[in-house]
């Protein structure tokens, strides 16, 4: 699990750099589109104790690569450990986001599509929906695996940015192809750099590399059963913290708010951009610029 | 209806025709640069430029690719606000992102770089 982590601090040392991130979030996306060109890699990673279950960490390695202006794509690898139990790899998922205004305005709207390929021991937590609980993520392994995940999810993102402020507020709607009713959720989320102008200097700890966040997701039922009834929700602060190198890492301890929700919750990440990777592999390969 | 699809159509043609700081509307460019003539933040300007946008526009702004060289007149004698429109929105249908996640300075910082590093200002 901690591989992923491992291959992204390497290539660190070996890659130019771009500034990575979309924030400090784990959940909730911005408006923000990846760079035309450039290559993202992330490790989002979790840990909790459900009631009832064994520690577990889940880790979803991310490909996230900017298309055009206005379209962004990505590449999930998801996995999870369980103490006591199997360490497996527990599916994949594509997801596509379009930016459906050319300008900025006081409020974006992005569209979300995503499939995913996914079996019921993914304990990655990337969104909480329907009446997803605790009680799902202390399931043995062995047993929860057998069930298949073939879903579509759509996401309403809509972000704006307001003195240095992050707003986002996401609203989720998924679906099994085979059958199942279509699940609902959201995700909101604040930040704001600890300093809004830059130093003159490169510096480690200057105040502008640090991101502060607070997001809230959880599910909201299904169509025939919406609502906030035995639904999950977490309240998580958030930290960004990026590198003159480039490389972001986060960290959130999350807090379940309601009954069925996992208590305690931590989220950890670290993400690096490549810039341009067509044309730095072009020029790797002999091409001219 | 034919003569309005033409109208429409040449509207249309025109506003892509234009460059994107042109594009920039009359509020807009009217904003001044909070940090003009500040060396402190030219240089913090070119940390950011260095960041965010020499990998498109190249160290010195000579231009890759499709993305434009910097170190042009209208660019350097373009009103301060433009640039800054330029930078929050984007010009998405030709590759450029909206760097509006960058805070307000930060972008004012970036323009302050360009316009007093990439070329040379008019003599008044």
């Amino acid at each position: 699990m901690q591989i992923s982590c491992v291959c992204i601090a390497v290539m660190a040392s070996f890659l130019p750099c771009a500034w990575a991130g979309e924030g400090p979030f784990f959940v909730t996306y911005t408006h923000q589109m990846e760079e035309p060109g450039n290559l993202e890699f992330s490790s989002k990673d979790v840990t909790g104790e459900p009631d009832g279950g064994n520690r577990f960490l889940g880790s979803a390695l991310e490909f996230e690569y900017g298309v055009l202006g206005w379209w962004t794509t990505e590449v999930y690898l998801d996995g999870q450990a369980t103490f006591g139990e199997t360490t497996l790899f527990s599916g994949y998922r594509w997801e596509n986001r379009f930016r459906v205004l050319p300008h900025e305005h006081w409020i974006n709207p992005v569209l979300y599509v995503e499939f995913e390929n996914i079996n019921g021991a993914d304990k990655t937590l990337l969104e909480v929906v329907n009446h997803d609980s605790q009680y799902d993520l202390a399931a043995p392994g062995a047993e929860a695996r057998q069930e298949k995940q073939r879903e579509i999810e759509t996401k309403l993102i809509l972000g704006s940015y307001v003195k240095g402020w992050t707003i986002a507020e996401n609203f989720i709607a998924e679906k099994n192809v085979a059958h199942a009713p279509f699940e609902f959720g959201y995700a909101v989320g604040v930040s704001r750099p600890l300093a809004l102008e830059a130093r003159p200097e490169n510096c480690t700890f200057c105040p502008e590399n640090f991101q502060l966040g607070l997001e809230m997701y959880g599910g909201l039922g299904t169509h025939d059963n919406f609502g906030l009834a035995g639904t999950a929700h977490y309240v998580a602060p958030t930290l960004a913290w990026t590198l003159p190198s480039g490389t972001m890492f986060t960290i959130s301890p999350g807090f379940g708010v309601t009954g069925v929700s996992a208590p305690f919750l931590v989220r950890f990440g670290v993400s690096y951009e490549v810039a341009q990777i067509g044309r730095k592999l072009k020029n790797f390969f002999g091409g001219r610029q | 209806m034919k003569r309005f699809m033409l109208f429409a159509l040449l509207s249309l043609g025109g506003v892509f025709a234009q460059s994107p700081l042109q594009q920039a509307p009359e509020s807009w460019r009217a904003k001044s640069n909070p940090f003009a003539g500040d060396a402190q933040a030219q240089r913090a300007g070119a940390k950011l430029y260095a960041r965010e946008c020499s990998e498109c526009h190249g160290q010195n702004g000579q231009g890759i690719g499709k993305a434009p060289p910097l170190q042009r007149a209208d660019v350097s004698h373009a009103p301060p606000g433009a640039l800054f429109w330029v930078l929050d929105n984007g010009v998405l249908w030709h590759g450029m992102p909206s760097f509006a996640h960058l805070p307000a300075p930060e972008r004012w910082q970036i323009v302050t770089f360009v316009q007093t590093s990439m070329g040379r200002k008019k003599p008044d």
